[in-house]
Parts: C-alpha cells; sequence; structure tokens
C-alpha cells in the first residue's frame, strides 16, 4: 500500500515545501484537474436545448386560454454541454466511492452496484403506482419479501414500508403510539427525551402534539432509570430512545427502561438509525421496543445521493402494528401478497385481521420508497442471515479500533463506559484555546478525508462522532488514525494554519454568516450597465 | 462476503489493540439473555451476485413494465422519456455516494447543483424561492398546509382543500391535520366539465388559513386561478396551488403569475421516472420572499469564500430540527437529493425551449386520443380544457374495463373506482394520460380495445 512509485513520493509522505507547490496564479482560475464551472444560468440560455423534439405547429389548443406566453427562464445547454457541466460538478463533491467519509450516525457504507442494476430493472423502474394489481405482482412480493426480513431481523410483530425517510418514519412511529392511546381513550401529553437524541426525534414528537421533556443521563452517558422511572405518570405517552446511543453506546437497560413505561401505560419509541451494530446481533423486539424506523439508506446501503431519497420503514409490536398506515402489503394463506387501501381496509381486516386493523390513515400518496426497497432488498439477500451479523461484528470492531487507537490523542468522554458500538465519540478537551473541532474537521479535508460528524450529540463539548461502518479495511483505518492523530496534535499543539483550513479542497472555507445575512436562494440575472441590450434582447447568448 | 473487508487476520489483530479476548466481548453490554447466539434462524445464508440477480429478475417479471405496454396512466405519476444522459449522471458516485453537504468545501457539487435546482423550480413555479426538495408532491402539500398555519399562527385553522385535490394528497392532510388540530374541508369532485371555483370560494371564511387548489386537477382539468387567490387574500388566507404535473407548466400559466402564494408539486415527470411510486420529488416555492424564513426543509444559498470566490451552502438553517429540536419548522432532515439531481439534469437538457416543446408534444397526442375517444360509442370526454391528461366516462364500471384492457397490455387509465371507492356515482370515469411516449399507433390500440370491451 505504502510502497514508493518511480519518483520517489509515497502515500502518507508529509508536503514539506508548500512554496514548491504553490504556481503561479492560472488566467482561467483553474487548477489542471481541479475545474471551476460557472451556473447553468451563465452558460446556457433559453433557446438551446440538448433534447430533439417535435417544433410546436399550432395546432389543437385546448389550453383554455391560459397559455404561457411570459418568458419562462430555465435556460438549456446541448447534451455535451450538459455532461460536462454535471461532470464538472460532480468532481468537487467527496462522496463514499473516493474515500472514507466516517460521518458518524450517517452509517455512510459502500453502496453496491449491484443494488443500482436491480433497481434499473424495467419490472421495477417502470412501474406506475396506480396499476392494476394483477400486472404488480412482482413489486408487492418484494415489498412483502422485504416486510418478512426487517420483521425477523428486529424480532417484532409489524411493519409500516410506506415512510419516506427517517423522520417520517418517526412521525409514523410516534402517530401510531397516538392513534393506540386514543383508541383506548388515554390523553396523555408528554413525551420523554434524551438530550443526547439526534433533532428529529423532538421535532417529531412536537409535529406529533407532544410536549418534550429531557430523560436525564448517568455519568456513563446512558439513560438514568431511576430518574425515568421517578418520571413516568398518567400523563407520560412514552419515550422515545436511540439505542445505540449518539454517544455510540448501547442502553444496557432498555429492556427494564420499556418494562417500566409500559407498566405506567406508555410506549417505546426507539430511534434505529444506528440499528447497523446490532443488526442480527440483538433483536428490538426482544427488548420491549413497540415502534423503531430503520433507515434504509443507512444499514441496508441504499445510496445517501448527496441527502437522499431516504426510506424509513417502522417496525411494530403487536400493540402498535393495526394503527399502521396504509396502504399495505399483507400474504394471504393462499400465498398471494395484497395491496390494502382505503376501499378494501376494512373487509380485509375483518377477514384476515379478526378485524383488529384500524389505520391511522394514508402519509403519503403511494406506497413508500419502491426503488429503495429493491435496492435494501438486493443487500440484505447478498449478505443474508450470517453476513449482516456480520456486518454488525465488523462495524463495531472497526469502532473500537478507532476508539483506542486514538483517545491517546482525543478526549473520549465516554471511553470508560464500556466498549463503543459503531461509533466513536470525542470531544475538543485538550485542544489549544483558540482552536476548535470546526478546524480538526476541516484540516481532515486537507488530508482527503471527509470529516467526521461535528457538534453532535450536543451533550458533548466540541463533539467528533466518528462511524466507520464495516467496509472499509484495516489499512484505511489505520491511514486516517495516522492522519487524525497528527491533526490532533497540531490542534492541542495550537497550530494556526488549522484555522484557515481547508487550503486543499475547491473552496477555502465558505462564508455561512453572510449566506444567512443577506440570502440568495436563487440566480437572477445581473442587471447590466445602463444602456447595455439584455440576453433576452439579444436572442440569447 | 464481497462487501466485508476485513481479513480474520485482521479482525484478530485489531481485537489485541482494543484489549478484547473476542467479539463478543464488544457486545457485553447488550444483556446476555438477548443476545443472538447466531445467524437469525430460518433466514436465508449469504448468496452471490449471480445468485441474487436472478432472484430479483425473477420477481421483476411478474410486473407488467409501462413501455411493455400502451399506456395511459397519470392520476399523479406520469411516464416520461428521460433523455440516457440523467441516468449516467446520477450514477457517478461523486453525486451518489455522497451525503448531505455538511461539508460545504468538499460538496460544491451538490450544493451548486441545488442551488440550480432551486432556481429552475422557482422559474417553473413562477416563484421567488423554491427549496432543496421534499419527499413527494403529496408530503410537500401538506408541509405547505403547516407552513400556512404557522404563518396563520395557529388563529385560523380551516383548511379548504379543492374536491378536484388528488384523493390521496387529500388522505395525507386529513391524517396529518387529526394530530394538529387542523380543520380540513374536502369535498369529492363535481363530475363536470370546468372545476366549480365558485363553489370553492364560498367555503373560503375568516377562519380558513388556506385554500389547496390542484392545477391542473385530478381530472385533467386547467382554470383560471387568480380568482381564488383574489378570494384568498381578501380574506386573509393563502392560495397553495398543487402541480403533479410539471411538464404542463411549460405550456401553461405558472401558478405564481396567477397569485399562487406557495407552490407545491411532484417533479416525478422530469428526470425521475415512475419507479411504483418512489422515490419520488417534492418540489416547494413561495411567491413572496417575505415568507422565506416560515419554509420547510433545505434552503442552498449563495456565499463567499474566504478568499472571496463565489460558492454555497446550505443556510437559513435555523429554521430546521438540529438547531431548534421541537421548534423546528419541519422535522425533515433527508429531502430527495438524487431526484432533484435528475430533474435538474433532465431540465437542463430540455431548457425553455425543450420544455416547451415536450408540452405541446404532450397536448398534441392528447388532443388526437381524446378526439378519437370521443367517437367511441358510449364513451364521453368530460373536461371543456386540459394538458396531456382528460377524464373520460364510459358509461359503465371502470374499474372492470381497465382490469380487463390489462390483460391485453392494454393500460388504459387510471379508474375513479380506483382513487373514489366510496362515490359510486363517480365509478363510470376513467382519467387518461397521453404524453410524448403514447405513439399514435397506441392511441389506436387504446381506441379499438376500449371500443371491443364497450361493445
Amino acid at each position: 500500500m505504502n510502497a514508493p512509485n518511480a519518483s520517489g513520493w509515497k502515500p502518507g509522505t508529509p508536503v514539506q515545501d508548500h512554496n514548491a507547490m504553490a504556481g503561479p496564479d492560472t488566467v482561467t482560475g483553474n487548477r489542471a484537474l481541479m475545474l471551476e464551472e460557472p451556473l447553468i444560468f451563465e452558460i446556457g440560455n433559453t433557446e438551446t436545448t440538448g433534447v430533439d423534439l417535435p417544433e410546436p405547429t399550432g395546432g389543437a389548443n385546448r389550453l383554455g386560454g391560459l397559455d404561457r406566453s411570459e418568458k419562462i427562464g430555465i435556460p438549456g445547454l446541448s447534451e455535451p454541454e450538459t455532461v460536462r457541466h454535471y461532470t464538472r460538478l460532480s468532481r468537487q463533491n467527496y462522496g463514499i466511492d473516493l474515500g472514507f467519509f466516517p460521518l458518524g450516525s450517517c452509517t455512510m457504507k459502500h453502496n453496491p452496484r449491484l443494488n443500482e442494476k436491480v433497481a434499473r430493472m424495467p419490472g421495477f423502474a417502470d412501474v406506475h403506482p396506480l396499476q392494476p394489481v394483477d400486472t404488480v405482482r412482482g413489486a408487492l412480493e418484494v415489498i412483502n419479501e422485504l416486510a418478512f426480513w426487517l420483521i425477523d431481523l428486529t424480532g417484532m410483530h409489524g411493519v409500516a414500508m410506506s415512510p419516506k425517510a427517517g423522520a417520517h418514519g418517526e412521525l409514523c412511529g410516534m402517530l401510531c403510539i397516538r392513534a393506540a392511546l386514543e383508541a383506548r381513550g388515554d390523553a396523555r401529553k408528554v413525551v420523554l427525551v434524551p438530550e443526547s437524541a439526534h433533532g428529529t426525534n423532538p421535532a417529531t414528537a412536537a409535529f406529533a402534539g407532544y410536549e418534550i421533556e429531557d430523560i436525564p443521563a448517568n455519568s456513563d452517558g446512558r439513560v438514568d432509570l431511576d430518574a425515568l422511572k421517578s418520571r413516568l405518570g398518567p400523563d407520560v405517552a412514552g419515550v422515545m430512545i436511540t439505542n445505540p446511543s449518539t454517544l455510540g453506546l448501547f442502553e444496557r437497560d432498555l429492556k427494564a427502561i420499556s418494562d417500566a413505561v409500559h407498566e405506567a401505560g406508555g410506549f417505546v419509541y426507539c430511534d434505529g438509525a444506528n440499528f447497523n451494530a446490532i443488526v442480527g446481533k440483538v433483536r428490538p423486539g426482544d427488548l420491549g421496543v413497540d415502534a423503531m424506523h430503520i433507515n434504509l439508506h443507512k444499514t441496508f446501503s441504499t445510496p445517501h445521493g448527496g441527502g437522499g431519497p431516504g426510506s424509513g420503514p417502522v417496525v411494530l409490536s403487536e400493540a402498535l402494528s393495526p394503527f399502521a398506515p396504509l396502504p399495505y402489503t399483507a400474504r394471504t394463506k393462499d400465498g398471494v401478497v395484497h395491496l390494502v387501501e382505503e376501499e378494501d381496509a376494512d373487509a380485509f381486516s375483518e377477514e384476515h385481521f379478526g378485524g383488529v386493523m384500524q389505520s391511522f390513515g394514508r402519509m403519503t400518496a403511494f406506497h413508500g420508497q419502491m426503488g429503495m426497497f429493491t435496492r435494501a432488498l438486493t443487500y440484505i439477500l447478498s449478505h443474508g442471515a450470517d453476513g449482516l451479523r456480520q456486518v454488525a461484528e465488523d462495524a463495531v470492531l472497526n469502532a473500537n479500533y478507532i476508539l483506542r487507537s486514538l483517545e491517546d490523542v482525543l478526549d473520549a468522554p465516554f471511553g470508560h463506559s464500556g466498549p463503543c458500538m459503531h461509533e466513536a465519540l470525542f470531544s475538543d478537551k485538550g485542544f489549544a484555546e483558540d482552536i476548535s473541532t470546526l478546524d480538526l474537521a476541516k484540516a481532515l479535508i486537507d488530508e482527503g478525508y471527509h470529516p467526521m460528524t461535528m457538534y453532535f450529540p450536543l451533550v458533548v463539548h466540541g463533539a467528533m462522532l466518528v462511524e466507520p461502518t464495516e467496509t472499509e479495511s484495516k489499512a484505511t483505518l489505520d491511514q486516517f488514525i495516522t492522519a487524525l492523530r497528527s491533526v490532533a496534535d497540531r490542534a492541542r499543539a495550537g497550530d494556526e494554519s488549522l484555522k484557515t483550513a481547508p487550503h486543499y479542497a475547491p473552496r477555502r472555507r465558505l462564508d455561512e454568516t453572510l449566506a444567512a445575512r443577506k440570502p440568495i436562494l436563487a440566480w437572477e440575472e445581473p442587471s447590466p450597465p445602463a444602456g447595455t441590450p439584455t440576453m433576452s434582447e439579444q436572442g440569447g447568448r | 462476503m464481497r462487501y466485508l473487508p476485513l481479513t480474520d487476520a485482521d479482525r484478530s489483530a485489531m481485537l489485541e489493540k482494543i484489549g478484547a479476548p473476542d467479539i463478543d466481548a464488544l457486545f457485553s453490554d447488550v444483556p446476555e439473555e438477548a443476545r443472538l447466539d447466531g445467524p437469525i434462524r430460518g433466514l436465508p445464508m449469504h448468496a452471490s451476485e449471480m445468485a441474487v440477480e436472478k432472484h430479483m429478475r425473477r420477481l421483476s417479471k411478474k410486473n407488467l413494465a409501462a413501455s411493455d405496454a400502451a399506456f395511459f396512466l397519470g392520476a399523479g405519476a406520469y411516464k416520461h422519456h428521460v433523455p440516457a444522459s440523467v441516468d449516467h449522471i446520477i450514477q457517478r458516485g461523486e453525486f451518489l455516494t455522497a451525503y448531505t453537504p455538511y461539508q460545504p468545501e468538499i460538496a460544491q457539487g451538490t450544493l451548486q447543483m441545488l442551488f440550480e435546482f432551486q432556481s429552475q423550480v422557482a422559474h417553473l413555479y413562477g416563484c421567488a424561492v423554491a427549496n432543496a426538495s421534499m419527499y413527494d408532491g403529496s408530503t410537500a402539500c401538506w408541509e405547505a398546509v403547516a407552513m400556512a398555519s404557522r404563518i396563520a399562527r395557529g388563529k385560523k385553522r380551516k383548511v379548504v382543500l379543492s374536491g378536484a385535490l388528488h384523493p390521496h394528497y387529500a388522505e395525507v392532510m386529513k391524517t396529518m391535520a387529526k394530530f394538529t388540530d387542523d380543520e380540513i374541508a374536502h369535498a369529492k369532485p363535481a363530475m363536470q366539465a370546468s372545476p366549480d371555483t365558485d363553489g370553492l370560494i364560498s367555503r373560503i371564511d375568516d377562519n380558513t388559513s388556506c385554500v389547496v387548489v390542484q392545477y391542473p386537477d385530478i381530472l385533467g382539468r386547467v382554470n383560471d386561478l387568480q380568482p381564488i387567490a383574489d378570494a384568498a387574500h381578501e380574506k386573509g388566507a393563502l392560495l397553495i396551488v398543487v402541480n403533479t404535473e410539471p411538464v404542463a407548466l411549460g405550456a401553461i400559466k405558472s401558478p405564481g403569475e396567477m397569485g399562487a402564494d406557495i407552490v407545491v408539486g411532484e417533479g416525478q415527470s422530469i428526470g425521475v421516472g415512475l419507479q411504483f411510486g418512489g422515490p419520488y420529488l417534492g418540489l416547494f416555492a413561495v411567491r413572496d420572499p417575505k415568507h422565506v424564513r416560515m419554509m420547510p426543509g433545505r434552503l442552498c444559498g449563495e456565499t463567499q469564500d474566504a478568499e472571496g470566490k463565489r460558492g454555497y451552502v446550505l443556510t437559513l438553517s435555523t429554521r430546521e430540527q438540529h438547531i431548534r429540536r421541537e421548534k423546528a419548522t419541519s422535522n425533515i432532515c433527508t429531502n430527495s437529493g438524487l431526484c432533484a439531481l435528475a430533474f435538474s439534469v433532465h431540465m437542463t437538457l430540455l431548457g425553455e425551449k425543450g420544455l416547451r416543446s415536450l408540452a405541446m408534444e404532450n397536448h398534441r397526442l392528447a388532443c388526437i386520443a381524446a378526439d378519437k375517444l370521443a367517437e367511441v360509442p358510449g364513451v364521453s370526454v368530460l373536461n371543456d380544457a386540459f394538458f396531456n391528461e382528460f377524464t373520460i366516462r364510459l358509461g359503465t364500471d371502470a374499474r372492470a374495463v381497465v382490469r380487463k384492457l390489462a390483460k391485453q397490455n392494454v393500460l388504459a387509465g387510471v379508474s375513479l373506482g380506483r382513487l373514489y371507492p366510496q362515490h359510486d356515482e363517480l365509478s363510470d370515469g376513467l382519467i387518461v394520460a397521453v404524453t410524448e411516449t403514447s405513439t399514435e399507433e397506441d392511441i389506436e390500440t387504446l381506441v379499438s380495445a376500449l371500443k371491443e370491451v364497450l361493445s
């Protein structure tokens, strides 16, 4: 891996002479492979198109007199220009394919390309959600097959497949809880959430109409069971707990917590964002969880895509399953998978579920993220029950390896709390006074890495959350550890050059305050100097 | 296992470094009685790429792909040709395997694309500002209603939905409103040639926070929204316009031009494909920049770097859950980034010229189809005006007809019985969508198959 190449340079050899690297400025602003790219609004125009379509003939018109006569203002490019524009933009992005991306709590694992191939099979990609059911039996089987895997892997009773992302799944789970409480005439008002929870948890509970109260943590970072117990009562609808937690710790007392919450008449929502650490090792259903969303884009490797689409099926306990949203799929004794929508929900429930189903309604127009289901099922079948267990073991092994290889140079506030799960948490304690977590993160960019999650969880000062995932080799981890040790040393020593990092990225540090103070959120044609014809008067470029 | 690079030798060396005797020691915090002692029984073990592909291909073959049929389904999802370069670009690893651009210095590709996307959507909708996308049209629609409620500061609780709003969207509104105490006023669509604008206006009162209208509507009808906007504004309510077919806006006036305050929609038509309903692309825009800080979802904005070079960042995040927690404008975290990229690439390939040509080609074919279908005995066309989708009445249960035609590989449309099972009087309605992918031969196939079934 570190063998010198013909020039004598080898990976990992620090660049010593900065002046030797810095060349003259270029006319274009480009630097060889680092290419500047204007906006489509600056290089395209409204008369250019990259598709061949018949010119409008001015024939029949039944638009009701609503013809769009004003200019729309969307620029076009030819196909070669389009491909080049987006290819050049892509090269200003960091992705898992390019390197190590240890963004804590996001599970940035390798995205197998078989998944992409399968999702593009015409029988999956080119099917309309409202086709007659007899023409989409395979699609329903995919949903049902994935549903069964998710139920078996979590030890739960049922699953709602339609939520579109993790936060949408959280909402689904909380709405199931509220519906279950309302069904028994119980109007509880409070949901308990630990301070370390992801911001979506309190936001979701508030959206579902609940008041939020914090759950205190004990000294090793876990939920304080006694404090929780003393807060439970007839006004508490439930708790939202992340397990493994955002501190990277397994909540040892989860079963006792669940028992206490159930005893008090509440429900347990588990944020399943970190399921990757325990898949195949322990089942949330065995710990008393009532609802848990699963981010298919984390544990089950569907691509993150620069910020979605995600997919957030929610597994449910027997008590909550009857309230799952419509539509849902169900396989009956004859082996047929049915699509249950508003139309036949009551009759279907009567015939097959003894009439217990009382869905809280519909959360989205169609059946959920089918394109993610095909990818996730492909991934699950590839790994199988044995491979998924190995996934969790390797993810946890990699994280502990990072934790124990760095805790002498970075403060690990919960290093004493036992092994970590899938992610290692550090704080900025020990940094020189004017050096921040942000500075360290930006210096990691210069070293060729995507930084870890910064300043989350909020309960740790200057938090750095490192999640390596199982798809990284030991060699990759060793190189990262070397880089992070070096940057941590510089942070402790107060190296001023950290404060101006990154130095080698396509952009230097960006001014986020300026962006928020004077928001420019859409392109506007610059006003030309007086007397100059505008672009439209010139007829385009 | 092909996705796991660690070797057994690596694992041993790493455990030694950690100081753990074996892997189970790392799971010692899991209560022993809950620990699984091996792979979960009854589930299959790992499988080769070839075996998995074969299994999935077998499942895919049980579906009738739209391209293998004469295809006329719409009602919220439309089949359009997606240029090959779109799929190539969205599969570049730098886009596909990136995440939300939390580190803008190494995410300018995603960020500049989002800025361009927001600008394209704003122009398309006739609005000032669009966000970086939502899950899909139906959830974007609910977020718009929630935003209108915030603007009314909870003092106005009534949400007036047009009867011709997609019924699944209306169901989403009703579901969510159960938990937020908004009062949803909804009716079934009136089966008439033009939408019942007067009826809708009469339902707006001083307690109305917003009016939600679909354009073109669920039956494919298009009408001037300005009178509705005026009536809503007179009562201090916002007009939310929902568009499920963005291609239409290459032919008909934008909602912003007619006074819509919030415009939301489904962007799937451009670049994304059918995918059995998801992932899709929620579009969200506001006409007046003063409403920007009330918007849900991620926003990308222009700024400068330390050397004064132009660059882009996520901005106005003080609205969002990771800062505001329970006081956030929405619980949304992930958006639909890769679908936004597909939309943006396709829209760049089209440009205004291509979008207009595409829209008029859709309209031309739809007019041909409407005329030919009107000649089928027993069939009447409902709409006065339409874009690429219209409703026909068959005088018999349309669901049964759709099922019969599907057996001949003719996917004739979406029956109103499927969408409004509780309203028998709508059951003879069929929504027919005609896009550039429907050839005149396909239209002939539909017409003759329908003739045969109805005779």
